[in-house]
Order: structure tokens, then C-alpha cells, then sequence
């Protein structure tokens, strides 16, 4: 193990090398460049022997991912934004077809209008393609979840979408410790057979049109409809709930270094008002938390590592009893609220002993968010939970008076 | 029901009954076909472009209902005009494998 001081993008690239990957295919989109960059640096220097793929777009380079993935490679790429946006016909098909890909996202604002800074509306807008989605920290987390990522990808048969916020942890350096190769190889073993079935005397076609309804193939073996294939797919997911955290204690066991499985908590056993938030915005919730303890506030964090599938248990389990779950969204349903708000509420829904859900939009587009603004957005929400507010519309942070019209 | 991932194999009616999906039927009229006409295995469009293999090269070629999907391909390349498509509803009952009307 040696410690380098690297920025995010170098933790992403840095994992991907130790995870030995054998295709990578990426275009290039602010922030994530550095990533792919240092792999084709990697790759043409004979320093990993992997194929680097060209490619001309962002829909191109996951489906590259997705052809080598199907042939049984360990397949990875990168995005951002736009980017993401551009692939999204793609990231359903990789899902749906169980293919074991990783991708890193670099988390970016989406267009219009343009912005290259942080927030986290792109990979939240395809939380629903049956990707799981993690959500680093800081770059430490970022190397470890992305060598964790392929695991988890591989026994589960499902593409892993590993998120960190743009500039705030891509371009910010920071010591990270990198594992020794061999440490990395005994935690990650080579990619065993796909599922697809790649042979030229047994051949498949792999997807094809599947309608609703089981149907008797050629020998009359009743074959799964469309909705069976979706819900082994949501099988998966779920499953994903037992082997995030499988994977986080085996990986602590092979480092040292655990991330809490599905969610982290600071200061959270005798919290009454919990911090909720993925991301970097949970490392700097911790600061909030510090500063409202000073004032006699008992607060906690709650971080959402696992976003999908949806922690549901461990989140009722750890806000029972809590007074006020308030939640920092990076991201928004348009004439909706927060994703994570949302998601938290249907969570705790009927739930015993659950707190008051509130939500707060923060930090789009790369806006500040200052430990001060989020302490003083929560003294703002112990106010109305102390005027017996039981739901209340969320609350945008630092955003100039009169823009909501 | 035990793969996780939806694949198929080249296999006749790997897909299900498709010829469920017809609404009109190709009917061969092989007083025209060239190929019943000239006595061999001539012509053979129809079997060249129907897109699910449900054509049987022959004098005239046979086309298998079972997995026509009524597409109409067939009709529109024969150079003798001698496939018609006619609507199902001309044909009265389908049948199922086993005689069973529905």
C-alpha cells in the first residue's frame, strides 16, 4: 500500500487499473477527461494491458462496453452530464442485458443552460434504468468503491454506476492509499463466464424481441416474457441490498477500510434532527453537524452511499425514533421535489416511529454550499418543526429572492 | 424458466406461434407462379425475401402459416403477381396445432 496525493478522476482511473480491466472505451466530457486520459496513457505506455476504444460518442463508447462485456470482458468507461444523457439508450440496454459494466460519473449539472460544474441531476435522472448507483465521499471512496464496484457487478450480473461529484472530489487532490496489485487481485478474482452464450457452433441471438408473455421456444420449453425478465432484473437489484455490504466488509477485511455498506452515519446514535445527503455533501454535513452539537442541537448524519437499489431497511431501521430527517438534494424532479426526499418519504411511509421528512435543493449547477448555509438551513427547519410542520414544500439554499415565480 | 438474460436460437418457431401476429394470409396461386409454370426450381424471390424463413423453396414454393407473420413481402416481389394477401377474416376460423378451432 502507498499513499499518493490524487485528485478523484486519478482515485477512478487508478481503480480501474487495479481492477485489470481488458476494454475501455470512453469519449471525453468535462469533468471526467482525466480519467480516461491517464487509462489511454496507461494502455499506450504497456502499463495496462488493456484495448483503449476511440470512440466518437458517448452512445458509442457503451456499447463498446456492452459488445466486450458480452464476449466476457471486464468492461469500464467513464462520463459526465451531457454525456450520460447521450449514452442513456444505452445504459438501459446494459442493464437489461446483465451486463457486469462499470461506469464512473463524474456528477455535472445538466444542459440547458450549458454549465460543466456540480451537481448530481445527471445520474440521478437514470436512477430508474436498474443500474446500482453509489455515491463516494471523497477520493479515497472512490478508488475503493470502484475496485468494489466490479465485484459487486460480477456476482450480480448487473452494471454498477459508481458517482462522485464534479470538480468538488474529480479535480481536488487528496492523499489516497493504493492498494498493492496483489491485494486487489486476491479481492478480485478474473471475470468468470457471462451469462451470454458467445460461440459460433451454439449460436444465440442475445436480446431479442422478447413480448409480453412467457412463450414455448423450438423444443417447447416454456421461455420468460418480457415482465419475468424484468422482474429477475429487479431480483438482482434487491439482492444488491445483501452484496453492497458483502463486498464493503470483505474489501475492509482485504484493506482496512470500510464505507458502511448502504449508508454512513456521523454522530448519529443519539441524533434527534439527521442530516440526509449522497455525496461530498455528506463529508461537509459532518462540519454542520460538529457545529450544531456546539449549540446544544443533537444532530447527526445520515449518508446515502447505496442510492440503487434503496436502502429502505436501513434507512427505517436508523431514523426510527429520530425527530426530523432533513434531506440536501443535488438534484430536482422538475414540479416534484428532491429525488432523494422523495425516495426517503415513500421509505419511511407507514414506517413506526419515523421522523418528519423535509427537503432542501442546494448547490445546482456548481452553486456554493457553505457548512454555514446548511447549518442555517437547519436551525431554519427546527423553526417549523417546533410549529408542528409535518411536510413542508423544499426549501431551495442560497438561491436569490424572487426567482420562484 | 431458468436463464436470466433473454436469448433465442436458430430454430423453427424459436420465437413462438408469430403467425398469431397475421391479419392478412399470402395465398399462392400456382397456376402463375414461374416457377410451378416452368416445372423447376426457378424464380424463388418469395423464398429469398421473406424476412422469418417461413418459405419453402418449390414449383410453386410453400409458405408455412404456423410463423407468417402476414408481412406481405412476398407478394410484393413476386414478379408474376401470383401471392395475394388476403385479410384473415376471408379464411373464417384459425386453426390451432391439433385441430382446435378459436
Amino acid at each position: 500500500m502507498t499513499v499518493h496525493v490524487m485528485t478523484g478522476n486519478d482515485a477512478a482511473a487508478t481503480a480501474a487499473k487495479l481492477a485489470r480491466v481488458q476494454v475501455v472505451a470512453a469519449y471525453p466530457i468535462t469533468p471526467q477527461s482525466p480519467v480516461v486520459e491517464n487509462l489511454s496513457k496507461w494502455v499506450e505506455q504497456g502499463e495496462l494491458p488493456a484495448e483503449f476504444v476511440a470512440v466518437e460518442s458517448e452512445h458509442s463508447a457503451l456499447t463498446v462496453c456492452i459488445g466486450a462485456s458480452t464476449v466476457g470482458a471486464r468492461a469500464f468507461t467513464a462520463t459526465s452530464a451531457n454525456g450520460l444523457a447521450y449514452m442513456t439508450e444505452q445504459v438501459w440496454w446494459a442493464a437489461g442485458a446483465r451486463l457486469p459494466i462499470v461506469m464512473c460519473v463524474a456528477n455535472r449539472a445538466m444542459a440547458a443552460p450549458w454549465n460543466v460544474l456540480n451537481d448530481q441531476q445527471d445520474s440521478m435522472s437514470v436512477r430508474d434504468a436498474g443500474w446500482v448507483q453509489l455515491y463516494c465521499r471523497d477520493n479515497q471512496e472512490i478508488l475503493d468503491t470502484t475496485v468494489q464496484a466490479f465485484r459487486i457487478a460480477e456476482r450480480l450480473n448487473v452494471p454498477v454506476m459508481v458517482c462522485y461529484d464534479g470538480f468538488l472530489l474529480s479535480h481536488t487532490m487528496m492523499p489516497v492509499d493504493v492498494p498493492d496489485a496483489e491485494v486487489a487481485d486476491a479481492f478480485l478474482p478474473p471475470r468468470t463466464a457471462p451469462l451470454q452464450v458467445v460461440d459460433v457452433n451454439n449460436p444465440r441471438n442475445v436480446g431479442p424481441v422478447t413480448l409480453a408473455d412467457p412463450r414455448a421456444d423450438a423444443d417447447g420449453t416454456l421461455q420468460p416474457g418480457y415482465m419475468e425478465f424484468r422482474a429477475m432484473h429487479h431480483g438482482a437489484l434487491l439482492e444488491a441490498l445483501e452484496v453492497v455490504p458483502d463486498v464493503d466488509r470483505a474489501w475492509e477485511t482485504a484493506t482496512g477500510r470500510g464505507w458502511g455498506g448502504l449508508v454512513c452515519e456521523y454522530l448519529l446514535d443519539d441524533a434527534e434532527i439527521v442530516l440526509v445527503a449522497a455525496g461530498s455533501l455528506v463529508t461537509q454535513l459532518t462540519l454542520v453537524a460538529e457545529a450544531l452539537r456546539a449549540e446544544g442541537v443533537r444532530a447527526g448524519v445520515l449518508g446515502i452511499r447505496c442510492y440503487r437499489p434503496f436502502p429502505v431497511a436501513a434507512l427505517r431501521e436508523r431514523l426510527a425514533g429520530r425527530a426530523l430527517a432533513l434531506v440536501f438534494d443535488k438534484a430536482l424532479s422538475y414540479g416534484y421535489q428532491g429525488p432523494i426526499a422523495e425516495d426517503l418519504k415513500a421509505a419511511l411511509y407507514a414506517a413506526p416511529d419515523a421522523p418528519a421528512v423535509y427537503g432542501a435543493i442546494c448547490g445546482l449547477g456548481g452553486r456554493d454550499v457553505s457548512p454555514g448555509q446548511l447549518a442555517a438551513a437547519t436551525r431554519a427547519a427546527l423553526g417549523d418543526l417546533a410549529a408542528g410542520v409535518t411536510d413542508r414544500a423544499p426549501v431551495w439554499i442560497n438561491l436569490a429572492e424572487g426567482s420562484m415565480r | 424458466m431458468n436463464q436470466k438474460i433473454s436469448m433465442s436460437r436458430p430454430s423453427v418457431g424459436e420465437a413462438g406461434r408469430t403467425g398469431d401476429w397475421r391479419s392478412s394470409r399470402p395465398v399462392m396461386r400456382a397456376e402463375l407462379c414461374l416457377a410451378a409454370k416452368a416445372g423447376k426450381v426457378t424464380c424463388q424471390l418469395c423464398w429469398l425475401y421473406c424476412p422469418d424463413a417461413c418459405i419453402t423453396q418449390g414449383m410453386p414454393p410453400e409458405i408455412e402459416l404456423e410463423y407468417c407473420k402476414g408481412c406481405g413481402i412476398c407478394a410484393e416481389e413476386c414478379p408474376a403477381h401470383a401471392i395475394e394477401m388476403v385479410p384473415e377474416r376471408a379464411h373464417g376460423v384459425c386453426e390451432m396445432p391439433g385441430g382446435a378451432a378459436r
